[in-house]
């Protein structure tokens, strides 16, 4: 639904990385992690879609973190604390958590997709489930909520340039140093997806993905994802963002 | 205020219509608010077989408005009679079917296809989608051609028929005159105009079709504009589009000669646009001195 929300707070977390908290009643009460909020951005004719990385229900917030890519998040930037943002959501299906308290589970985020991880990351550790985090980021100026990670679970980071962790990507990290993994959850570029699927292919596994949005509700067709190659597809905003890896095809 | 228009085939209780492919089959937005409010509903694009449409990315965003490749996506005609037609139809809401076709053949078959329901009030004949390439022919862009198609489309219906006419042409009149003779009840103009954005870091194309079409306020000037000559030189009723935001701009279209209005891409950045333009009409009308919407229609011509 369409719903104003009050910025309470902002910070730079990271190079253009901004961390916003925004106050609203019935968007904190009902979000499950992976859903996003369609922002509308003042003087842009399209919503822009930013996951929603955490909630705090009793004191009525949700937190979005994103990184200044383009026009339309620069301008979300300089919007200061006490301004509202019009907002559709909170919009898509999110991670199941699969409440199986026993279970050991692997979240792997890069970039842009580590957001959403985060208060998976909170509501799996909240039900017992054991949760191990690898981040992959391009460098370390970019990297955020590394700690908050480390305070859920073992956290691994990786960086495309060595400057901070290992080198490399996300998919790069040995099995020597992980659990025995029952399922993973996963969120990040296209290609990332592909490499996590792939590295993990006997494993269950959950996948956000990522489009160029219209409506961001499931009416205009624009982010429609194969799910076979016979016609058959799925709707990021609406069916997704979060599929079961096998049932998106990712080419 | 009297707001309501008589079109063929359509008793309007107003005059705005979401237009085709931006408000799908009506089921996202009925969770924002009653369709009944509407004037009708135009649905998206049907063709024969289902479609998948383009690879993505499909969409981009321009300067006031917005790029789009989408493919006509759609789950085929019967399923669109079967489940999308009595859904709309539930809401007491005029239901206009856009068709689209590769061939002649197909379009004839997916209007006669519209035939087994008595819950679509008109057609609007799209022969002007600039994303489907099968055929080699741009319907929207020959006159002969545009005659043909619309001749086939009224041989094989009974149901009024709205030609949506394509803006990429250099002479719209032409178009116009050519289906108002092949028996067409009626224009809707305009669809999206052909153009093309470039992504500067992977330079390339950033719409996987390459080419997308352009919606949004950017192309209201020449909506008004075609609307404007072709009013002048056709006698059956246009329905307006091209970047409406606002109540404003649909009297901006009434006055070019516009009898209804259809609002597309602003569903996107305003889920409650069409609604909330209904509300507003009857003061703008008011405010520039009219007391109906038929008072206004054509009155910019001079
Ligand atoms: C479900 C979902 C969740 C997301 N969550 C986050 C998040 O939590 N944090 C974050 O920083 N980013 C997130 N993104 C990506 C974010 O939407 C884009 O970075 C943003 O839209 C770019 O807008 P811009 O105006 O700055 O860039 P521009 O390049 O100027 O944008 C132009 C157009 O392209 C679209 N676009 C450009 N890049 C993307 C992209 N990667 N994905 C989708 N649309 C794009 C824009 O929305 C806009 O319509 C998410 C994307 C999706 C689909
Ligand atoms: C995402 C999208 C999908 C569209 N799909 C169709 C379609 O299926 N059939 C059609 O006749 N027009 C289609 N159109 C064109 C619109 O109906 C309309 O003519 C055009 O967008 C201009 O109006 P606007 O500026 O208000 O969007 C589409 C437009 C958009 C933006
Ligand atoms: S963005 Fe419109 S259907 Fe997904």
């Amino acid at each position: 639904m369409q719903q104003e929300l009050r910025i309470i707070s902002k910070q730079k977390i990271a190079r253009d990385t901004v961390e916003m908290v925004l106050e609203n009643k019935s968007i904190s009460q009902v979000t499950v992690p992976g859903q996003f909020l369609h922002i509308h951005v003042q003087g842009h004719m399209l919503r822009r879609p930013i996951s929603i990385a955490n909630v705090d229900a009793s004191n009525y917030t949700v937190t979005i973190i994103f990184k200044i890519l383009g026009e339309g998040t620069r301008k979300l930037s300089t919007y200061d604390v006490g301004n509202k943002i019009d907002v559709l959501g909170p919009n898509g299906n999110g991670f199941p958590l699969d409440n199986t308290t026993q279970a050991s589970t692997l979240l792997v985020g890069g970039g842009i997709g580590v957001p959403p991880l985060y208060y998976l990351a909170k509501k799996l550790t909240e039900q017992g489930t054991v949760v191990t985090t690898i981040l992959g980021f391009q460098s370390k100026e970019h990297i955020f909520y590394e700690e908050k990670f480390r305070e859920l679970g073992n956290t691994i980071v990786v960086t495309n340039d060595g400057s901070y962790g290992e080198k490399g990507f996300v998919t790069n990290v040995p099995d020597e140093v992980l659990p025995t993994i029952d399922r993973y959850y996963s969120c990040g570029p296209l290609p990332m997806l592909k490499a996590v699927k792939e590295r993990w292919i006997t494993v269950p596994g959950y996948l956000s993905l990522e489009e160029r949005m219209g409506c961001g509700i499931g009416a205009c067709f624009a982010c429609a994802v194969p799910t076979d190659d016979r016609g058959g597809y799925k709707k990021i905003c609406q069916d997704g963002p979060v599929f079961t890896a096998e049932e998106v095809y990712l080419g | 205020m009297n707001i309501a228009v008589e079109l063929p085939g359509l008793a309007l209780k107003n005059p705005i219509m979401p237009a085709s492919g931006c408000f799908g089959f009506g089921r996202e937005y009925s969770k924002f608010y009653d369709l009944h409010v509407l004037g009708a509903v135009i649905m998206k694009a049907a063709t024969l077989q289902a479609r998948f449409g383009n690879p993505t990315p499909r969409v981009a965003e321009t300067s006031a408005g917005m790029l789009n490749a989408i493919g006509l996506q759609n789950p085929g005609v019967e399923k669109i009679i079967k489940t999308e037609v009595p859904f709309l139809a539930s809401f007491s809401v005029p239901v206009i079917a856009n068709i689209a076709g590769s061939t002649i053949e197909e379009y004839r078959q997916v209007a006669k296809a519209f035939e087994q329901t008595n819950q679509v009030a008109a057609l609007e004949l799209n022969i002007s989608c600039p994303n489907v390439k099968e055929g080699g022919i741009q319907f929207g862009t020959h006159p002969q051609m545009a005659q043909k198609v619309t001749e086939a489309v009224k041989e094989a219906t009974n149901l009024p028929v709205y030609v949506k006419l394509s803006p990429n042409v250099s002479d719209i009149v032409e178009m116009a005159k050519a289906v108002e003779k092949a028996g067409a009840d009626g224009l809707s103009m305009i669809n999206t105009l052909t153009g093309m954005q470039i992504h500067l870091a992977s330079r390339k194309p950033v719409i996987a079709n390459r080419t997308g079409g352009l919606s949004g306020p950017a192309i209201k000037p020449i909506a008004i504009r075609m609307i404007y000559e072709v009013k002048q030189h056709v006698s059956i009723p246009i329905i307006g589009m091209g970047g409406v935001m606002q109540a404003e701009d649909v009297l901006e279209f009434l006055l070019a000669g516009a009898s209804a209005v259809a609002v597309g891409t602003a569903n996107f950045q305003n889920p409650y646009v069409c609604k909330e333009i209904i509300e507003q009409l009857p003061y703008t009308l008011k405010q520039y001195g009219f007391n109906s919407v038929k008072e206004a229609i054509g009155k910019g011509i001079v």
